[in-house]
């Protein structure tokens, strides 16, 4: 066991010699894995980008909210099946909310009604084009996960009284009111006024496909005073506990099929839409991204690694001699197997370790210059960027290293 | 140089009992060694000589553990070698025998205590003791004051003297020198045999494997090899008029 660490130190010494005497040819051929380690580096920061801002997305949904929806969050198969179900109304709440109350071990705690569809919104010459317009009751706070920039939600009275009152998105805001407050200020859609009274903050975009700063909410019984026809009707329900989702979720459709007066023989006509399924669907799609991505980028380590073991196998060659005059001093073969081995991949190590520098600072570029794109640098990353060299390292010297250790000492020391 | 002190012989380091050594060179058997037989006793200073083609080198490979023999029986120290794998020959390599070769063999990047620690290193030799050691065998070729040099910053003989400061550093039973003059100029190569004769003085056991008869007239005994058999041995002489007189 002494012996064997004696043996690795040893080896290291001659690593590290042997790097010192090639500068050139140790950084060229560290060129491969520095490249290569920048490219899986960066790719896994993106991924790790690319999670988190799934995960945020995710939570806009909130995970305690259910969906009383016409459609799932799915793919379907017969969708003839989901197209002609009846559309979703937003008086379905009234009973629902009614029944919840009369059970006393209800897993619910409130359905909230929603109704959107999408218009331009103008203020003096300014407009805005394709902003998603939403109306709904003041309890529709509890069901969200947005914070306020300036300004509030709607109460109850303006809720029930259909007061023109709306909450504006943070892109809305921005477009309309670029240097002063919206708040108290009337904006025009279709043509109506709606004072605003709130502003929400800055949400981000769902998995950078469409904003979700781009609405305007205002009270349900003004909205369907104006845009009633061709919008799209939702129940947002809250569960008690987020642990019981899954009995959240029979209670409701045992009341949606109330509401509905399915008779038990007839299959459901709604579907109950959760933050899960939605993951569970695009978590597949999200994985194939990221395994695609690190194939690719692996490659070009698997590059690198080639011009490792190439460089290993001319240096067991230039050093037969010296091989054979260690083996006649008495060196194994796992001696002389773990001195190339080492010697491999301590050049692997000095490339990833260059390569992860690179990655830092690009990051760090990258973070600074484009604020949005996602990407995340993390100690983890740092830790398997390490062990792929290392593995890197094991891998493309193996070959020449053993090629090595079977030397035959007589032929060796001949070698001129 | 004291060259007729005859040391006593003491008890058998190498027993070879008819080896033979075949290579094979594309389709053609070569028999470098046919039948060779040969004892060496501790406290011996041996020569073995010969024309080049005479199995010479091949004997040297054998006694030096270095490589196998196709038939026969070889025993060092009573250890049977011809049946051992790469890596116990290795050991016996490591403890047994210091090499000298005629190329030196230093390695080029390590200072002369690095080179001579090397076998302690594959001995599993702690780095204070390693180093202790090392710099005392140097001390005692005389290069006391060399010990940071690297083979490029040292002469021929200098550097020769590092590697038979490796051969000793691990304190072997033979120390097996091939042509270890072959690369020195005649002064200097006297010097080298000086120590070697210093080395057998000092109870040192020897063998030197060379084609130079002025080099071979140091060691005590001379074997002669042609065509891959002994051709002559005045050991085997000297030991028989020692029974004789004996008797």
């Amino acid at each position: 066991m002494k012996r064997f660490v004696y043996e690795v130190s040893e080896s290291w010494k001659i690593a590290v010699t042997q790097m010192r005497s090639n500068k050139t040819r140790s950084i060229l051929t560290a060129l491969g894995v520095i490249i290569g380690i920048v490219a899986v580096t960066l790719m896994g920061t993106a991924i790790t980008g690319i999670q988190i801002g799934f995960d945020k997305s995710m939570a806009v949904f909130g995970d305690d909210v259910l969906y009383v929806e016409q459609w799932p969050w799915k793919q379907v198969d017969d969708w003839w099946n989901y197209r002609d179900r009846k559309k979703i109304k937003t008086e379905y709440a009234e009973p629902i909310n009614r029944m919840i109350a009369a059970a006393p071990n209800s897993n619910l705690l409130e359905a909230v009604p929603t109704s959107s569809l999408i218009r331009s919104v103008k203020y003096g010459d300014s407009e805005v084009s394709n902003i998603l317009i939403r109306g709904t009751v003041s309890d529709y706070i509890i069901t969200s996960t947005f914070d306020f920039k300036e300004g509030r939600f709607f109460n109850e009275l303006e809720s029930r009284g259909g007061a023109n009152v709306c909450v504006i998105g943070y892109d809305v805001a921005d477009a309309l009111f670029p240097s002063e407050s919206p708040i108290d200020k009337s904006v025009l859609i279709s043509g109506q006024p709606f004072k605003v009274i709130g502003v929400i903050s800055r949400q981000g975009s769902f998995l950078g496909l469409f904003s979700l700063d781009a609405i305007v909410v205002m009270p349900l019984p003004v909205f369907q005073k104006y845009f009633s026809a061709k919008s799209e009707s939702d129940i947002l329900v809250k569960v008690k506990d987020k642990t019981k989702l899954a009995e959240a979720r029979d209670e409701l459709t045992g009341l949606m099929r109330r509401v509905r007066g399915l008779p038990p023989e007839k299959k459901d006509d709604f579907s109950i839409n959760e933050q899960q399924a939605l993951k569970s669907t695009l978590d597949p799609i999200k994985n194939s991204i990221a395994i695609a991505g690190l194939f690719v980028t692996g490659l070009s380590l698997f590059v690198g690694a080639i011009g490792i073991m190439n460089i290993t196998f001319v240096s067991v060659k230039e050093r037969t001699k010296e091989i054979g005059t260690r083996k006649a001093l008495g060196a194994r073969r796992r001696t002389i197997l773990l001195q190339f081995l080492i010697e491999s991949t301590a050049l692997c190590l000095l490339g990833g370790f260059i390569g992860l520098t690179f990655a830092y600072l690009m990051c760090f570029g990258i973070g600074k210059t484009f604020p949005s794109f996602p990407i995340h640098f993390s100690f983890n990353l740092v830790m398997v960027s390490m062990i792929v060299s290392i593995l890197t390292g094991l891998f493309s010297g193996f070959a020449p290293a053993w090629s090595a250790s079977r030397l035959d000492p007589v032929t060796a020391l001949r070698y001129e | 140089m004291n060259a007729d002190v005859i040391r006593p012989l003491g008890p058998i380091i190498i027993d070879i009992a008819n080896i033979t050594k075949d290579y094979v060179m594309g389709e053609e058997v070569v028999h470098a060694l046919r039948g060779v037989s040969l004892q060496i006793h501790s406290n011996e200073y041996i020569a073995i000589m010969g024309p080049s083609g005479s199995g010479k080198s091949t004997l040297m490979n054998m006694l030096g553990c270095l490589d196998t023999p196709t038939s026969g029986h070889y025993e060092f120290n009573g250890r049977n070698v011809s049946a051992m794998n790469d890596d116990e020959l290795a050991a016996i390599r490591n403890r047994e025998i210091g090499f000298v070769f005629q190329t030196f063999n230093l390695l080029p990047r390590a200072s002369s205590l690095r080179n001579v620690e090397l076998p302690l290193i594959y001995a599993g030799v702690d780095p204070e003791t390693r180093e202790e050691r090392a710099a005392q065998v140097l001390r005692d070729v005389g290069l006391g004051d060399r010990l940071d040099h690297k083979p490029n910053e040292l002469s021929g003989g200098q550097r020769q003297r590092v590697a038979i400061a490796r051969a000793l550093v691990n304190d072997p039973s033979i120390i097996l020198a091939d042509e270890p003059t072959g690369n020195l100029d005649s002064k200097t190569g006297q010097e080298i045999m000086a120590l070697f004769e210093n080395l057998y003085q000092r109870g040192h056991t020897i063998i030197l494997v060379t084609h130079e008869p002025y080099i071979a007239r140091h060691a005590r005994r001379t074997v002669h090899l042609r065509d891959g058999l002994i051709e002559s041995d005045d050991g085997a002489v000297v030991r028989e008029l020692e029974s004789l007189a004996l008797t």
